[in-house]
């Protein structure tokens, strides 16, 4: 099939770009694309009629790679009822989400081939998106034995991580990142002191201090990732951190960058858009892991992404049950759905002035696609054809009960938004669109 | 009617002038409660049920007292030998019990935000008598009552408030109240016990008990928990005695007439010399308790009001 989007806003985040013109799908992978001149001037260049190809006029909306997004969370094996492939992939899907890299803090966790095998094979038959699954670092994620990496990334592995466990003794994760250096294998890590964030369910100052909640320093998130620093000077390993939200954090990953190290981090979109005043009346659907920050931490956040420092924006989307979040805030579960809701919060980023399209793509698609040596997230000639076409002005207030996931435990139930996604393609086939 | 609340969650949700209608009434009932007939009738035909998530006699009994007094029907439920043991939700203990009409319900739970949680489910008026970390809002109106009574007005004192202040609910009330009241408050203790930004909440801190306590009015303690030992915010009782522990030395820089406050049960010779907190001259101690139970009937008489007329419309 061949198909041609015309009068697109073309969001090139290799190039930088943000301009109208025309795309060409052929074969599951974009053939050509072109800003400015008419359609047919286009298509006569590529040697084709209008008649052999299926036009869908864009009417001005914006084109752009789809996301590629690090650290889904599916409930399977174990959850089902929280998340299953089919209705996360659906998610997935109406929120412009082309790959899914999944987590393994499933219950049991997936720390072996076996387990990676049966989640691959439900994958494949139930998502209509991408999906690359994560394996963990250590045996159930305990932190003691490092699981079998090589069989696991035969088995189709894209990263290992103990995701919000964190490796406390040193020589075992000095031991993993040594062998997982030697196989090329990315390490994905959350920096984090462990004896300082026990039982917290905020951040340390006035807010935590009215409210009563036990909190942490944001000190924290520094310390864990000086330690991870020191860890990867030592073995070399590629190494990424889930999540910096903390301006603390900033320095040192600036220096880690600078030094050469093969470093990247990224950062929740709920860490991004929201602030630990959000929390108000201990609504547990603001409870997130780490806790949200202060709005300066915020804003120093966003300009880390602004400069490129911080790589990755990612929904780190997590379903809990309603009985999970319906308890006293220090009780409830940590984590939120953001597979939805992830693009149109980014976008309240580009609504501010704060971020650029293709400096929210670069974030959103390049950016991992690259960490993971994917050929996907950019818009370029030969690329799969993995896009999302959406309207980034549309305002819409958004009600928890229309998510296509089985939880909805959202933060941003009943806010005004602006911008949707109008169709989502997965190698030049969609897998969704807006009726 | 200058008090509009439904329930009694917080000091952060009372305006000055609802502090002040509850004062004003509570100091009625004190008057009633020295009477040899202490029997009003302005909870007849309520109930009144005390649920405790978390072990508590002396509120307990001070919130049992004052629906009595006050001719309610209460009803005591110890949560922690019930359902709650056996997996029940709080949502559903809440829903459980609002299926038996209560009128009143009055809370105390070991987690901060969880009466809040709870009141948002039921029909009836929700007292919070003690929330974690939170609030603890008939003790900060005690502690009130106490010091109006013994100083004649609330407002321009220097009131410290010294102790565990990060795990302490009834210094988060207190200094909400004091600070909508116009005192100045300052909070000693040692830097481990002093929870973060709390200088942005309007108080001033202090590490040294002696410059803290420099010509204030009202020395409020507080209990130091002993399970906090174990967490290493101290290295020994001994040394906390003698740092922050109130006797007649420390005292001894406050104002002459400074009056000395606890809101029990007390650790004595760990936070608090025996001998001082059994002085009548500077102890109010046990006006404190006698306080309790008045400001508890008054809160519940003006909720009750409200209940009532919120029905009648």
């Amino acid at each position: 099939m061949t198909l041609l989007f015309t009068n697109a806003r073309l969001i090139d985040p290799e190039a930088g770009t943000d301009e109208t013109g025309h795309l060409l799908v052929q074969d599951g992978v974009i053939a050509a694309l072109a800003t400015g001149g008419g359609a047919a001037a286009f298509l006569a260049a590529q040697g084709l009629k209008p008649e052999a190809v299926t036009i869908e006029d864009a009417r001005g909306h914006c084109l752009a790679p789809g996301i590629v997004d690090i650290g889904v969370k599916v409930c399977e094996p174990g959850e089902r009822h929280k998340e299953s492939y089919r209705s996360a992939g659906l998610a997935a899907a109406a929120g412009g989400v082309t790959t899914m890299v999944t987590r393994p803090d499933t219950e049991p966790a997936i720390d072996t081939p076996e387990v990676l095998e049966f989640v691959r094979r439900r994958a494949n038959e139930a998502a209509p998106v991408r999906v690359l699954p994560m394996a963990a670092l250590t045996k159930g994620r305990a932190g003691r034995e490092m699981t079998e990496i090589g069989f696991l990334m035969d088995a189709g592995a894209v990263a290992f991580t103990d995701c919000d466990h964190v490796v406390t003794d040193t020589k075992v994760l000095s031991r993993a990142l040594t062998y997982a250096r030697s196989l090329g294998a990315l390490v994905i890590a959350h920096p984090q002191d462990p004896g300082l964030s026990a039982g917290a369910a905020a951040t340390s100052g006035k807010f935590a201090s009215l409210r009563g909640l036990p909190a942490v320093s944001p000190m924290a998130e520094r310390m864990g990732l000086d330690r991870d620093i020191a860890l990867i000077e030592m073995t070399g390993a590629k190494y990424h951190a889930d999540q910096i939200t903390t301006r603390r954090a900033l320095p040192a990953l600036a220096r880690a960058k600078r030094n050469g190290l093969d470093i990247t981090a990224g950062i929740s979109i709920h860490h991004l858009t929201l602030n630990e005043f959000d929390v108000a009346d201990y609504r547990t659907f603001f409870k997130v892991k780490p806790p949200l920050r202060a709005e300066e931490d915020r804003q120093g956040m966003i300009e880390a992404v602004a400069e490129g420092l911080i790589d990755v924006i990612c929904s780190m989307h997590t379903p809990q049950d309603e009985e999970s979040k319906r308890r006293p805030f220090e009780e409830a579960a940590s984590g939120a759905v953001a597979l939805e809701t992830l693009l149109p919060a980014a976008l309240r980023l580009y609504h501010a002035g704060h971020l650029t399209l293709p400096q929210l793509f670069r974030a959103m698609a390049l950016n991992p696609a690259k960490r993971l040596g994917l050929p996907t997230g950019r818009l370029s000639v030969g690329a799969p054809a993995d896009l999302v076409l959406f309207d980034a002005d549309v305002p819409f207030v958004l009600d928890r009960a229309q998510l296509h996931s089985k939880s909805r435990n959202t933060p941003f139930d009943g806010a005004r938004m602006q911008g949707r996604v109008l169709a989502t393609l997965v190698a030049g086939k969609p897998v969704y669109r807006r009726p | 009617m200058t008090f509009s609340q439904r329930h009694l969650l917080g000091i952060e949700h009372l305006a000055p002038a609802e502090i002040t209608a509850i004062l004003d009434l509570a100091d009625d009932y004190a008057a009633l409660n020295r009477r040899a007939d202490k029997h009003g009738d302005a909870l007849r035909g309520l109930t009144q049920i005390n649920m405790f998530f978390e072990n508590s006699t002396r509120t307990q009994a001070s919130f049992e007292l004052a629906g009595k007094r006050l001719g309610a029907d209460v009803m005591n439920m110890s949560m922690q030998t019930s359902s709650v043991k056996k997996g029940e939700t709080l949502i559903d203990t809440a829903m459980t019990l609002n299926a038996m009409h209560p009128d009143l319900l009055v809370v105390r739970h070991p987690s901060s935000g969880a009466v809040d949680l709870l009141a948002q489910k039921v029909n009836c008026a929700v007292l919070n008598a003690g929330d974690g970390r939170h609030e603890h809002p008939t003790q900060a109106l005690l502690d009130a009552l106490t010091i109006r009574r013994a100083k004649g007005r609330l407002h321009r004192l220097n009131v410290a408030i010294c102790g565990d202040i990060a795990h302490s609910r009834v210094a988060r009330s207190n200094i909400l109240l004091l600070n909508r009241m116009e005192s100045r408050i300052r909070l000693i203790g040692p830097p481990t016990l002093m929870p973060a930004g709390v200088a942005d909440l309007g108080c001033e801190v202090y590490g040294d008990m002696a410059e803290g306590l420099k010509d204030v009015d009202v020395v409020m303690m507080l209990r130091l928990q002993k399970e906090r030992m174990d967490g290493g915010f101290i290295p020994s009782e001994r040394e906390y005695y003698h740092r922050y522990g109130l006797d007649a030395e420390k005292l001894a820089l406050a104002k002459p007439d400074a009056i000395v406050m606890h809101p029990g049960p007390m650790n004595r010779g760990v936070e608090i010399d025996g001998t001082l907190a059994d002085d009548i001259n500077r102890s109010v101690i046990q006006d404190q308790v006698e306080m309790g139970v008045a400001v508890r009937m008054a809160a519940m008489d003006l909720l009750a009001r409200n209940l009532r007329d919120r029905r009648a419309a």
